[in-house]
C-alpha cells in the first residue's frame, strides 16, 4: 500500500519583493504516495534545514482545503494536477516516480511576491472592504426566520459563498482577472434579500476597487471556473455584470 | 483568593446577564473615539469583537498572523452552530441548551457564564442571517436544523459542511466594513510577541512583523486576546499549522492565570494517522454521526484479518459487527458526546478490535444510504466524502470510512471572570483562548456559538465596564520604559533562539513533544505516566534550548524562527497540561484518569474534591507554577454522573 | 456614465454590444451571399446586392457598421493592452484549462482583420469606387451592376482566393464560437442554465456561419 517515489523539484526562489528570483532544482527521495503535497514540501524543508540552508517559504495553514491560505502553481496549474481541491489536499499519488515538478508562485501584478512562493493577496481584502458585506451593525436585527428565502436562492448563494479567497482564479486567468472572486461575493449577497438592499452600490464599489488594484478584465475564457477548488461557476460573473450594469444605468 | 473574583452578578440565574447589562458602566460616544482597544486574532471571537467594537466607535487595532483576517482557523469548523431557537418545535429552550452544555461539560463550567451563552445564542443566528450568511433552508424558505452529539433536540444551524467558514466570513465582512470606515486598523502577518503591563494594567503589545521581522510597539487602553486554543502542543491535531498558544503563554508569564490546561478535547471522528511524515490530522464533521454508524468487528480474528488486508470491511456480516456505541449507550447511540465516543473507540482498539493500522474504527453509511438514498447522503455530506476520498483514496459511499480520535479543541485557557477579563486588569480573553464555557468537555457546534457570543454580544458590553474608568487615561507614548523594556526582552529572546545554532529542526523537536503528549497526556492518563511526562517534557525543553537549528536571521521573513518561538511556548503549555492532569485526581470530560473510572469504564468525577477550576500562576522560570482554585458553585443544576445510556 | 465606460466591465460591455451588432450584420451578409449558390444565373444575388446598395436604410447602416468595426477593433486593443499589464511576469510552465479560441480572440481578431481588408479590396471597394469597370445587367427592366460575375469570377479563376476565403470563414467561426455566448455573458444575460444553452447556440451559430461562408467559394471551385 505504501509506495514511495523520487522526484526532482524545480522551485521558484526569491529573497524579497524587490529582488530578482530564479528557479532552483532540488531532489527528494522516498516520498510516500500517501503523503500530501505540502508534507512533501515539509520533507524538503527539513532536508534544507539539516543542510543549514534556508527552507522554502510557502503559504499554508489549515491543510484541509478551507482557509484558502495555500497557493502554488504546480506543473502549470494552480493547486496542481487534480480537480476541485487546494494544494494542501493534493496527494503525491498524483505524481509519477522520477517526475520533475515545477512549482511557481501565483503571478499577477495585483499579487506581488513577498518571498519565494508567498504572494501578497491583500488586494482581495481591499475589494471586500470596499463593499463585500451587508451594512448591518451588531444587534437590532430581525428574527432569523422573519424573511423566508427560497431554497434554490439560498443554495445558489451558498455555492457562491463557498469561495475561499485563495486566488487560484486570478492565477489561472490569462488576464489575472479577479472577476470570479468579486462575482462570488456580489452574487451571494445579491441573491439574498438581506444583501439585495445595497446590491447596486456594492457592485459599483467592488468593481471600482478591483480595477484600481490592477487586476485585468474578464474575457470569459472560463479558466477560473475550471481551476477553482470550490468549482464556483462563471454564471456568477454574468450576475455581477448584470448588477454592475444595473447600478451604472440607474444613475 | 481575592485575585480570583469571578464577578458573577447577583440575582437568579436567568436574570444575571440582564441585571449586569442594566447596571454596568457605559462609555459615551465622544469618549469611545478616544479609547484604543487592541484585539489579537481575527477568528469568530476576535473578528466579531473587533467589528462590533469598531461599530460602537472605539478605535480598534486588530492583529492576525495570517495574510488576511479570513484565514483564522474558525473557518475550518464544519458541522454547525447551536442556538435555542426551538424552530423544529422539539422542546428546546434556553434552559435546556444551558443544561445540556453544563452536563456535556461534565459539571466543570461556571453556571452563570453558560447560561449567558445560551441566552445570547438566538441573537447570533439573527445577526448572521442579517449579514447574509447562507444557512441551509427548507423548501418553505425557513431555516433548517440538524441534531448533534450530546443533545436530544435538533438545534444546530448549518451551512452545508462549511458552517465555520460562512460564520467567519460574515464576521470578516463586518470587520472589513469597519476597516473601510477607518474604525479598525488591520495588521496582517503580524504576531503578538509580548504584552506590555503598565502599573498593573495591560496597556499594549509588542508585535513582530512577519514579513520584515521588525518589532513594533502598540498602545491600547485594553487588550483582548482572541487567539484560539493550544491543541498544537500535540503537534498532530485538527488545528491549523499556524494555530498556537503563544499569546496565552505571554499572558501567563505576565501574571494571568492559566485555567484547566489539562482539559483538551479529543474529537472522535478524524482521519487516522498514516505515517511519520504526517503534518496534521483532518477532522470529519461530527454531523456524520447523524447518519453514520460506528463499528468494529465483533471477533478479534476478523479484526486481525482486516488489518492484514485479508478481509474487507464489507465482507464482515451484520451479526459479526459490534456497533459498540449503540450497544453501550442505547439512548444516545452514535450521538454520545465527543469524549465518550473517543474513549469508546480507544477502548475497542486497545482491546485488539481496531482496523486499519489497528488504531481506527469504521464509520459506516451503508444503512443510511439504503434508507435515504445516495442522493440524500451526498447532499448532506458530499463535500466531506470528497475530502475523505482525496486524502485516503477510498470511496466512502462503498466502503466504510476509517476514523480515529484526535486532539481538536482545548477547553482550558486563560482564566477570565464573568466579564471575560483576566486577573490582569485591562487584559481580556475571548473564544477558545479563554476557559470559560465548556467545562471539561465541549459539545459539538458550541465552539462557534461561544466564539460569536463572546465577540458580538458579551465582550462589547463587558469591556465598557472597564473602559468607562479609563476615559481620563491619555494615549500613552510607546517610548515609555515599559514598552522599551518589553521590546528589548523580546529581542533578546529571538537572538537567544537564533544563537543556539544546534542540529535539530524545530519540527523534529515538536514531533517528539507531540508523541510524549499523546502517549502520556492524551486520551487516557495516569499518575505514573503524567509524572514521567513532566520529566520528559523538561528534557525536550532542554534539548530545544540547546540544540535547535534556525537558519536565516531575524530580519525579513523567517518561518523557522516563527515556529521555534511558538514551540518554546508550547513546551511551557505541555508542562502545565501534565501538571494540571496530575493534580486533577478524577476523570471528567476530556480529562480521563485511568485510576478514576466506574466499573463500566465511564469517567468518575470527584465532586467533593475537584469541583473547582485549576488556575495556574506563573512564578518565574526556575519556580514551579502555583495552583489557585476557583470553586465552582452550582445553585441551579445538580451535579450528577453523566448518563447517556 | 463616463466612469462606466472606463471600467473593466464597461469596456467589455462595448466589446459585447459592438460584437452583437456585427453578429447581426453577419447573419444578413450570409443570407444575401447564399443567394450566390441558389441561382446560377446570378439574378437573385444581383437583386439582393442591388437592394442592399440602394436601400436608404442601408445607407444609414453602412457608416454605423463601419463604426461597429472600428469600435470593436479599437476597444479590443485597449482591453488587451490593459489585460497584459495585469500580469507583468508570466509562468514558466502553464497548462491552460480554457479553450484555445477564448484565449486567442485578439489573434483571431487580427487575422480576421487582415482577411477583412482583403475582402473589402476584392469586392466592396470595386463595387463602391470602381463600379465603372463592372458589367451591367438588366433584371426586369432595372439596370444594375453585375456583382454576381465579380464574385463568381474571382472564385472560378483563383484557387488561392478560394482557400483564403475558406480560411477566413474558419477564423470567423472560431472567433464567433467564443464571441457569441461571451457577449451575452458580458451584458449579464446568463445564468447557470442559460450559460450552457448560450454556449450551445453559439457553437451552432459559429458552425452555420463558417459552413455558410466557406461553401460559397467551394461551390464555385467545384462546380465550375
Amino acid at each position: 500500500m505504501d509506495k514511495t517515489i523520487n522526484l526532482t523539484l524545480k522551485i521558484w526562489r526569491q529573497n524579497g519583493p524587490k529582488e530578482k528570483g530564479r528557479f532552483e532544482t532540488y531532489q527528494v527521495s522516498d516520498i510516500s504516495t500517501d503523503s500530501s503535497f505540502l508534507e512533501m514540501m515539509d520533507i524538503l524543508n527539513e532536508q534544507l534545514v539539516n543542510e543549514n540552508k534556508e527552507p522554502i517559504a510557502f503559504d499554508h495553514d489549515c491543510r484541509e482545503g478551507i482557509c484558502g491560505m495555500c497557493s502554488l502553481f504546480i506543473n502549470g496549474r494552480p493547486h496542481g494536477p487534480d480537480e476541485e481541491i487546494t494544494t494542501c489536499q493534493l496527494h503525491m499519488r498524483k505524481f509519477k516516480d522520477g517526475e520533475t515538478i515545477t512549482i511557481e508562485p501565483w503571478r499577477a501584478a495585483a499579487f506581488p511576491i513577498i518571498k519565494d512562493l508567498i504572494v501578497d493577496r491583500q488586494a482581495f481584502d481591499k475589494i471586500i472592504a470596499s463593499g463585500g458585506y451587508v451594512s448591518v451593525n451588531t444587534g437590532g436585527v430581525p428574527d432569523a426566520n422573519a424573511i423566508p428565502i427560497a431554497k434554490p436562492a439560498a443554495d445558489e448563494a451558498m455555492d457562491a459563498a463557498s469561495c475561499i479567497g485563495c486566488g487560484a482564479c486570478v492565477a489561472a486567468c490569462k488576464n489575472s482577472s479577479a472577476m470570479l472572486f468579486v462575482s462570488a461575493k456580489v452574487s451571494q449577497l445579491a441573491l439574498l434579500p438581506q444583501g439585495k438592499v445595497e446590491a447596486k452600490r456594492r457592485a459599483k464599489a467592488m468593481v471600482a476597487t478591483m480595477d484600481e488594484l490592477g487586476f485585468g478584465g474578464c474575457t470569459n475564457t472560463g479558466a477560473c471556473e475550471v481551476e477553482c477548488p470550490k468549482s464556483i461557476s462563471i454564471a456568477h460573473i454574468s450576475r455581477l455584470n448584470r448588477e454592475f450594469l444595473r447600478s451604472r444605468l440607474s444613475e | 483568593m481575592s485575585i480570583l473574583n469571578s464577578k458573577i452578578p447577583e440575582g437568579p440565574l436567568a436574570q444575571k446577564w440582564t441585571n449586569y447589562k442594566n447596571h454596568q458602566k457605559l462609555v459615551n460616544p465622544a469618549n469611545k473615539r478616544k479609547l484604543d482597544v487592541i484585539v489579537v486574532g481575527t477568528g469568530l471571537a476576535g473578528g466579531a469583537a473587533a467589528a462590533s467594537l469598531g461599530e460602537m466607535g472605539f478605535n480598534v487595532k486588530n492583529f492576525t498572523i495570517q495574510d488576511s483576517p479570513r484565514r483564522a482557523h474558525s473557518i475550518a469548523a464544519q458541522g454547525g452552530i447551536n442556538a435555542a431557537k426551538n424552530y423544529p418545535n422539539d422542546g428546546d429552550s434556553v434552559y435546556r441548551l444551558f443544561y445540556d452544555t453544563i452536563k456535556g461539560g461534565d459539571y466543570r463550567a461556571r453556571e452563570a457564564n453558560v447560561h449567558r451563552l445560551a441566552e445570547v445564542s438566538n441573537s447570533i443566528i439573527d445577526q448572521c442571517v442579517a449579514q447574509g450568511v447562507p444557512f441551509a433552508r427548507e423548501y418553505g424558505g425557513l431555516l433548517d436544523n440538524r441534531s448533534f452529539g450530546g443533545a436530544q433536540v435538533s438545534r444546530t444551524f448549518y451551512a452545508r459542511g462549511q458552517t465555520g467558514q460562512q460564520l467567519l466570513l460574515g464576521a470578516y465582512q463586518a470587520l472589513m466594513r469597519q476597516v473601510n470606515k477607518g474604525s479598525v486598523t488591520m495588521h496582517t502577518r503580524t504576531e503578538l510577541v509580548d504584552i506590555v503591563i503598565v502599573d498593573g494594567k495591560a496597556r499594549g503589545i509588542i508585535t513582530r512583523d512577519l514579513v520584515t521581522g521588525e518589532l513594533q510597539r502598540h498602545f491600547g487602553h485594553a487588550v483582548v486576546l482572541a487567539t484560539g486554543g493550544y491543541g498544537n502542543t500535540f503537534f498532530l491535531s485538527t488545528n491549523a499549522m499556524g494555530s498556537n498558544g503563544s499569546a496565552a503563554v505571554k499572558a501567563f508569564h505576565k501574571g494571568a492565570m492559566f485555567a484547566n490546561p489539562c482539559m483538551a478535547q479529543i474529537h472522535p471522528t478524524c482521519i487516522p494517522v498514516h505515517g511519520e511524515f504526517q503534518s496534521k490530522l483532518t477532522l470529519m464533521s461530527e454531523s456524520l454521526r447523524n447518519d453514520g454508524r460506528i463499528w468494529v468487528p465483533a471477533k478479534k480474528e476478523d479484526a486481525q484479518a482486516i488489518r492484514e488486508g485479508k478481509l474487507k470491511p464489507t465482507d464482515i456480516k451484520e451479526e459479526d459487527r459490534d456497533y459498540y456505541l449503540e450497544r453501550r449507550y442505547p439512548a444516545f447511540g452514535n450521538l454520545v458526546p465527543r469524549d465518550v465516543a473517543s474513549r469508546a473507540a480507544k477502548e475497542r482498539c486497545d482491546a485488539g478490535f481496531g482496523v486499519g493500522t489497528g488504531l481506527a474504527v469504521y464509520l459506516d453509511f451503508k444503512s443510511s444510504i439504503e434508507r435515504l438514498g445516495k442522493d440524500v447522503i451526498e447532499a448532506r455530506y458530499g463535500n466531506l466524502f470528497q475530502m475523505y476520498e482525496k486524502i485516503v483514496d477510498d470511496n466512502p459511499y462503498e466502503t466504510p470510512m476509517m476514523i480515529y480520535p484526535a486532539i481538536h479543541y482545548t477547553m482550558g485557557g486563560i482564566w477570565v471572570d464573568y466579564e471575560l477579563q483576566t486577573n490582569i486588569p485591562g487584559l481580556f480573553a475571548a473564544g477558545e483562548a479563554n476557559f470559560s464555557d465548556h467545562g471539561a468537555n465541549r459539545l459539538g457546534a458550541s465552539a462557534l456559538m461561544q466564539g460569536l457570543a463572546d465577540g458580538y454580544f458579551v465582550l462589547p458590553y463587558t469591556i465598557q465596564n472597564y473602559l468607562a474608568d479609563e476615559i481620563r487615561t491619555p494615549r500613552m507614548d510607546t517610548n515609555a520604559k515599559e514598552f522599551v523594556e518589553a521590546e528589548k526582552s523580546v529581542k533578546d529572546r529571538f537572538e537567544k533562539l537564533l544563537n543556539i545554532k544546534g542540529n535539530r529542526s524545530v519540527d523534529s523537536i515538536h514531533k517528539e513533544l507531540g508523541l510524549i503528549m499523546w502517549d502520556f497526556v492524551g486520551m487516557a492518563r495516569n499518575e505514573k505516566g503524567l509524572k514521567e511526562a513532566i520529566k520528559k517534557i523538561e528534557a525536550v525543553k532542554k534539548e530545544f534550548w540547546t540544540n535547535v537549528r534556525i537558519p536565516g536571521n531575524k530580519e525579513g521573513m523567517n518561518v523557522e524562527l516563527e515556529k521555534a518561538s511558538r514551540l518554546a511556548d508550547f513546551l511551557e503549555i505541555a508542562d502545565l497540561m501534565a501538571r494540571d492532569g496530575l493534580n486533577r485526581e478524577e476523570s471528567c470530560g476530556g480529562h480521563f484518569r485511568e485510576e478514576y473510572q466506574t466499573g463500566e469504564g465511564e469517567a468518575l468525577r470527584q465532586d467533593d474534591k475537584f469541583a473547582y477550576v485549576s488556575c495556574w500562576e506563573y512564578r518565574g522560570e526556575k519556580e514551579e507554577p502555583k495552583l489557585n482554585k476557583e470553586e465552582l458553585v452550582y445553585e441551579n443544576v445538580q451535579m450528577l454522573q453523566r448518563n447517556y445510556k | 456614465m463616463s466612469n462606466f465606460l472606463t471600467s473593466s466591465i464597461g469596456k467589455k460591455f462595448i466589446m459585447s454590444i459592438s460584437g452583437l451588432f456585427l453578429m447581426m450584420f453577419i447573419v444578413v451578409h450570409l443570407g444575401i451571399n447564399l443567394l450566390l449558390i441558389f441561382d446560377d444565373s446570378g439574378e437573385l444575388f444581383n437583386l439582393g446586392a442591388n437592394f442592399m446598395a440602394t436601400n436608404p436604410a442601408i445607407r444609414i447602416m453602412e457608416p454605423l457598421l463601419a463604426l461597429g468595426f472600428i469600435v470593436h477593433i479599437l476597444w479590443s486593443l485597449i482591453v488587451s493592452f490593459q489585460n497584459m499589464k495585469a500580469r507583468p511576469t508570466g509562468y514558466n510552465q502553464s497548462k491552460n484549462s480554457s479553450n484555445w479560441a477564448s484565449r486567442n480572440m485578439l489573434v483571431l481578431g487580427c487575422l480576421i482583420f487582415v482577411f477583412l481588408v482583403m475582402h473589402i479590396y476584392n469586392f466592396f471597394y470595386i463595387i463602391k469606387f470602381e463600379y465603372q469597370n463592372l458589367l451591367e445587367v438588366d433584371i426586369d427592366g432595372e439596370i444594375m451592376h453585375d456583382s454576381y460575375s465579380l464574385v463568381a469570377g474571382l472564385f472560378k479563376t483563383s484557387v488561392t482566393y478560394c482557400i483564403l476565403y475558406v480560411v477566413g470563414a474558419i477564423l470567423l467561426g472560431l472567433h464567433l464560437g467564443h464571441g457569441f455566448w461571451s457577449s451575452f455573458q458580458t451584458i449579464g444575460f446568463a445564468n447557470k442554465l442559460w450559460l450552457k444553452r448560450l454556449q450551445v447556440i453559439g457553437q451552432i451559430y459559429a458552425i452555420v456561419v463558417t459552413v455558410g461562408f466557406a461553401i460559397i467559394p467551394l461551390y464555385f471551385l467545384i462546380k465550375f
